[in-house]
């Protein structure tokens, strides 16, 4: 039977990188299991689907089309969050590997499980149906609830898996209930079909209460207060290296798809709805914010502002505007470069069994090792939002975007929690340059400091000509 | 962008690619770092009079690149909000670039000898790249933003450089000093360049100008032009200076003698001059009457208090002060080509000054050591004297230096002063302030007074220690051959042919006043009828000139060379006013009392607010999470315990709905995952 009856050759066209990756993780499991001793191989493998994939991705940007029968977008927006997953995918494999030979648990199958979730991003990045959000999100969560747990003989790994499964298990439950709220009041579940149906649909409450659901669930995944609970834990238990995967990678899709599910329907501004998202953004600011200032551990941290992060970018869907749509995919951009960085730092200076995280530990850092102190304060700068480093841009985008929608004062808000973040993101830099200290450190790999260095100069170089990035979004939206 | 623009981003770049070569490998190399720094200055030097040599001739008005840095993507006022940055090189930058490529050069070869074995040798020469990289963006830049930008890098480079010794408790003091005066002026810049920002959404020198001209004013307001005009003024008081900015100027002093030809004589000064220069399209007539006033007082303050100093640089940072408000005058009665006339040939002989002085202040050093005397202050004039037969290089070329600065004929400093003084008498003519050119002539005398009383007490008569004078000696090569270019520069050959007039000299030919662009209402008088009345009262202000700068070189000779008058019996029939001068008018004294003590009282009050508010806070939330987690552990043990109730259960609930805990306890997120859902959707329906 021929399959084109199936679907067409610009289905296929239009799906190529996820098709690539996904063909790549096949042969890659199939070295995992029959070859001994093959991660380097098995990582290899993973490298090159990223690379074909992002290939194809590019080769897509210019395309404009839909592809099985709406299910998923090509081109622009889902061509540009692809490109964003599969490169930060690729510094993350890069600081993965001396991380896991550091911490001598090295198995092919975390490469597998990364470039899975990496599909499931794709996926959520490029879906023009809410089943396509959910099955991206699926992919995706599964395989990171794995790789959380990946050091399965540390309680802490296995504690951060458990609870990442069971309450990413409940999100998954709301989102699927408004989908089916939605499903039941529209009739189909299609976005822009959806939107289509605009306003009489959300005179129904029920339908209101679909989205409200829906709502909820990409809270959890975009780590939203009061949605947010599982994000220090989950961050501290898991591998660096995946807490820095899922930290950007992660919240990135769940941003795409979260942008795409309520900008295309709800590019008519229903005002509850974004009274709801601003009052998130609110919560998220603030509690991110002030938490932050009081934990020692930097993993722990980190945790807190991405909580924070999330807030500055709900800022941008509550606008409900273009630009507060291009502040959030920019910002996105500045974030993964920057909290790569930052947790590759993080995962070179670890020592075994989650030691030498603390702020203590990174006394004296500028004299040890001055341009990884030079590195780390450059991230420190940008998650603070100084500039000329990229963080600052995104920021400056997503409060403009708040003023421009009359919502001043989340702008305000903003700014005020972002004098608060000084505090925490700073005081490694005071630690690290005006304490003493600084004992023994494990010898640095070449490929993470690389990867660190690179994450670097493409925060100063986007934080120096943000054109580079916003004319391409303009070009998006 | 053309070949020309590409040479002269290269001219930008050559020195901040030397600062960075030095500064990451110059322990290695420390002694090839002078050298390499030199050379560096050198190659600048020669693509700068490149430039020059091929702008002056050309057809074009200006060279100028634009690209857009950043497009907001929106709109204000129908403008579109975007950020364009550029270079420009009309003949006025051609002109800076040489002036200031070729003082750093000098300035670079000189120190070769004077800093050799310095601890920071590498450092001092990796910041003078520093320094010349941010001056020379600062003429090459066609927008305000970079401008600033510029502008605050040559605030941090000026202050490494004055504290290069920042050992010493003074020269730390200095930098920071000239640091944070500057400062203050630089407020005023930035609130200048935001009025302008809001008001055209450009900063590029060209689109401003054209909106203004275009009749699009600040709030609909001249006096906002005004105001706009003077705030941007405001920086260029700080960094050239002016009163009453002006005195972080004769403390930063404590830098490297040849730190202070560079940044006082030819750049970090120059460029509040060369700010109000490239702002005088966009100045109004009010504008420039009190711009006119400030450079005024200022060179009549500056020249008291020279009189009255005995230290051999503070003598010349006050002549510095005296003679930049001579610029700025110039600049404010509308004799734009007269000020920035005066930059230049200023540039030449002040630096050679500098140097000079550097040679003076190196040979006494040298002679102090000799003889193992380590009191005497090798800076103090008083404990000069004779030095004439010992250094004759040094003493000609400062001579000649010293014959510029009074505006003796046949020398540079004739010509521009004489167009200055020209210029305020023919703003007298038109405005009615007389006072102006008043305060010109009198500062032109004084100037030739304190001037020759430096030379003559420095190397006139006999050495003050015979046993010393036997260890003076003229300085090696390196260092007089730039003091030999820059007495060469200082002829008026260089500027113009007729010796009694630059009128007609290729400066004034080609660096020609700017359109005014300020609405007809407010804009001073017209650039044809000043210049008509300029050349009518030529003659009288070059009588003026000669003869009271005779004067006062007459005075000076009575007093310090013929004896005829007693200077301590002038200075105690005096007594009040002279302290008042050798005190420098109070200024520093009154700064303290006032503007130090509140902000002294201002950060006590911060410093309370932060130890106890922000401390308060920040412990608060620290506190806060932990009494969380004591009232969670709590809960627990109670659930644990088996002790569950209804009540317990809800008022731990509330407590921790309060508190927001993090517990690790899964069941406890489910539940604040619960409530908020049920929050929001109460919000929501």
């Amino acid at each position: 039977m021929d399959m084109m009856e199936y679907f067409s050759n610009a289905d296929l066209v239009g799906s190529s990188p996820i098709l690539a990756l996904g063909t790549f993780s096949l042969i890659a499991l199939l070295v995992n299991s029959l070859v001994k001793n093959s991660q380097k191989i098995v990582f290899w493998v993973c490298v090159a689907g990223v690379v074909v994939s992002l290939w194809f991705a590019f080769d897509n940007f210019e395309l404009n089309h839909t592809a099985f029968s709406d299910m998923l977008l090509v081109g622009g927006y889902a061509s540009f969050y692809s490109i964003l997953f599969l490169v930060i995918t690729l510094f993350a494999l890069f600081l993965s590997v001396p991380y896991l030979e550091k911490e001598e648990y090295h198995l092919g199958e975390y490469y597998i499980l990364i470039i899975l979730s990496t599909i499931g991003m794709m996926l959520m990045g490029s879906a023009g149906d809410l089943i396509t959000i959910f099955l991206g999100i699926e992919i995706m969560s599964v395989a990171f609830y794995v790789l959380a747990g990946y050091f399965r003989t540390k309680l802490s790994s296995n504690e951060s898996a458990l609870k990442y499964f069971l309450l990413g298990a409940f999100a998954t439950g709301f989102l699927l209930y408004g989908i089916a709220l939605i499903y039941g009041t529209t009739g189909t579940t299609n976005l822009i079909r959806i939107a289509a149906q605009y306003p009489q649909a959300f005179m129904d409450p029920l339908h209101l209460i679909g989205w409200g659901l829906v709502l909820i669930g990409f809270s959890f995944k975009v780590a939203a207060v009061p949605f947010h609970m599982w994000v220090p834990d989950v961050y501290e238990g898991a591998p660096t290296s995946v807490t820095a995967f899922m930290s950007t990678g992660g919240k990135a899709a769940a941003f795409s798809a979260f942008i795409l599910a309520f900008s295309v329907p709800m590019s008519m501004h229903d005002p509850k709805l974004t009274m709801v998202i601003a009052i998130l953004a609110a919560a998220s600011m603030l509690i991110g914010n002030w938490f932050g200032l009081s934990q020692t551990n930097l993993k722990r941290m980190l945790a807190y502002s991405s909580i924070a992060h999330a807030g500055y970018m709900l800022i941008g869907i509550a606008s409900g505007t273009q630009l507060g749509q291009q502040g959030i995919t920019f910002y996105l951009v500045s974030y993964g470069l920057t909290n790569l960085g930052a947790f590759g730092v993080i995962a070179m200076l670890e020592k075994e069994n989650g030691k030498n995280l603390s702020y203590e530990d990174y006394a004296g850092l500028a004299r040890t090792k001055p341009a990884l102190a030079a590195l780390l304060s450059m991230f420190m700068f940008s998650l603070t939002g100084i500039p000329p480093f990229a963080g600052f841009v995104g920021k400056y985008y997503l409060f403009a975007s708040a003023v421009q929608s009359n919502l001043t004062w989340l702008a305000i808000l903003g700014v005020i929690t972002s004098l608060f973040s000084t505090y925490y993101y700073l005081r490694i830099v005071v630690y690290m340059y005006f304490r003493e200290g600084g004992e023994e450190l494990p010898p640095l790999s070449r490929i993470s400091f690389a990867t660190v260095v690179l994450s670097g100069i493409g925060i100063v170089v986007l934080g120096i000509v943000p054109s580079l990035i916003l004319d391409v979004l303009k070009s998006m939206f | 962008m053309t070949t020309e623009l590409t040479i002269a981003l290269a001219i930008l770049l050559l020195p901040l690619v030397s600062f960075i070569l030095l500064i990451f490998t110059g322990k290695r190399y420390n002694e090839k770092s002078g050298l390499v720094g030199t050379a560096f200055l050198g190659a600048d030097l020669l693509l700068s009079l490149y430039i020059l040599f091929a702008k002056i001739p050309s057809e074009a008005k200006v060279w100028d690149f634009t690209f857009t840095w950043i497009d907001f993507h929106s709109f204000v006022n129908n403008v579109p909000l975007k950020l364009d940055i550029g270079i420009m090189v009309d003949n006025l930058t051609a002109v800076m670039l040489v002036v200031v490529t070729l003082i750093s050069f000098l300035v670079h070869l000189f120190s070769l000898a004077y800093m050799k074995g310095d601890i920071r040798y590498s450092r001092y020469y990796a910041n003078l790249g520093l320094f010349t990289f941010s001056m020379l963006g600062i003429v090459i830049t066609n927008n305000y933003l970079l401008m600033y930008v510029f502008w605050e890098l040559v605030g941090l480079s000026s202050y490494l450089l004055i504290g290069h010794w920042y050992e010493k408790k003074s020269a730390s003091d200095a930098a920071k000093k000239a640091f944070l005066v500057n400062r203050v002026g630089d407020l005023g810049f930035f609130i200048g360049i935001m009025i302008v920002w809001m008001q055209f959404s450009t900063l590029t020198f060209d689109g401003i100008f054209s909106s203004i001209q275009n009749g699009n004013i600040p709030f609909n307001s001249n006096t906002w032009l005004t105001a706009a005009g003077l705030l941007i003024f405001c920086g260029a008081v700080g960094k050239s200076a002016q009163f009453p900015l002006h005195v972080w100027l004769p403390d930063a002093m404590e830098g490297p003698t040849p730190v202070s030809a560079l940044i006082h004589a030819a750049t970090m000064v120059a460029a509040g001059v060369y700010l109000v220069a490239r702002t005088f399209p966009m100045l109004t007539a009010d504008a420039l009457l009190y711009i006119a006033y400030i450079g005024a007082i200022t060179a009549f303050i500056a020249a008291t208090i020279a009189i009255a100093q005995n230290d051999i640089k503070k003598i010349l940072a006050y002549s510095t002060i005296s003679q930049l408000g001579y610029m700025v005058m110039g600049l404010g009665v509308g004799a734009y080509t007269a000020g920035v006339f005066h930059l230049v040939t200023h540039a030449a002989f002040k630096a050679g000054l500098f140097l000079a002085s550097g040679s003076v202040i190196h040979a006494m050093h040298h002679a102090l050591h000799q003889v193992n005397d380590h009191h005497t202050d090798a800076q103090d004039i008083r404990s000069m004297g004779g030095l004439k037969n010992k250094m004759p290089v040094t003493f000609w070329t400062m001579m000649i230096f010293t014959l510029a600065i009074s505006g003796v004929p046949l020398t540079s400093g004739f010509l521009s002063k004489d167009e200055i003084l020209a210029g305020t008498l023919a703003f007298s003519k038109f405005s009615g302030h007389t006072i102006i050119p008043i305060i010109g002539f009198l500062v032109a005398g004084l100037t030739a007074f304190y001037m020759f009383r430096m030379m003559i007490v420095v190397f006139f008569g006999d050495h003050v220690d015979r046993n010393r004078a036997d260890h003076l000696h003229e300085s090696p090569r390196v260092m007089t051959v730039p003091l030999i270019i820059l007495a060469a520069l200082s002829f008026f050959a260089f500027y113009s042919f007729n010796p009694i007039s630059a009128s007609h000299g290729w400066f004034f030919e080609n660096v020609t006043t700017p359109t005014v662009v300020v609405p007809e209402s407010v804009s001073a008088t017209s650039t044809e009828e000043f210049v008509e009345e300029v050349h009518h009262q030529h003659t009288l202000a070059m009588i003026l000139s000669v003869s009271v700068a005779g004067l006062g070189i007459l005075i000076a000779f009575a007093t310090y060379y013929w004896k005829k008058i007693s200077a301590d019996a002038v200075a105690d029939a005096l007594k009040p006013l002279y302290n008042f001068f050798s005190r420098k008018w109070y200024f520093d004294e009154l700064y303290d009392a006032t503007v130090v003590a509140a902000t002294i009282g201002v950060a006590r009050l911060l410093a309370w607010f932060d130890s106890v508010i922000i401390d308060g806070i920040v412990n608060g939330a620290a506190s806060v999470t932990r009494l969380g987690s004591v009232i969670s552990g709590k809960f627990d043990s109670i659930v644990v315990d088996g002790m569950v109730n209804f009540t317990a259960y809800s008022a731990g609930f509330f407590g921790m709905l309060l508190r927001t805990i993090q517990t690790g306890k899964l069941q406890t997120y489910i539940v604040f995952a619960l409530i908020g859902l049920m929050v929001l959707l109460a919000l929501y329906i």
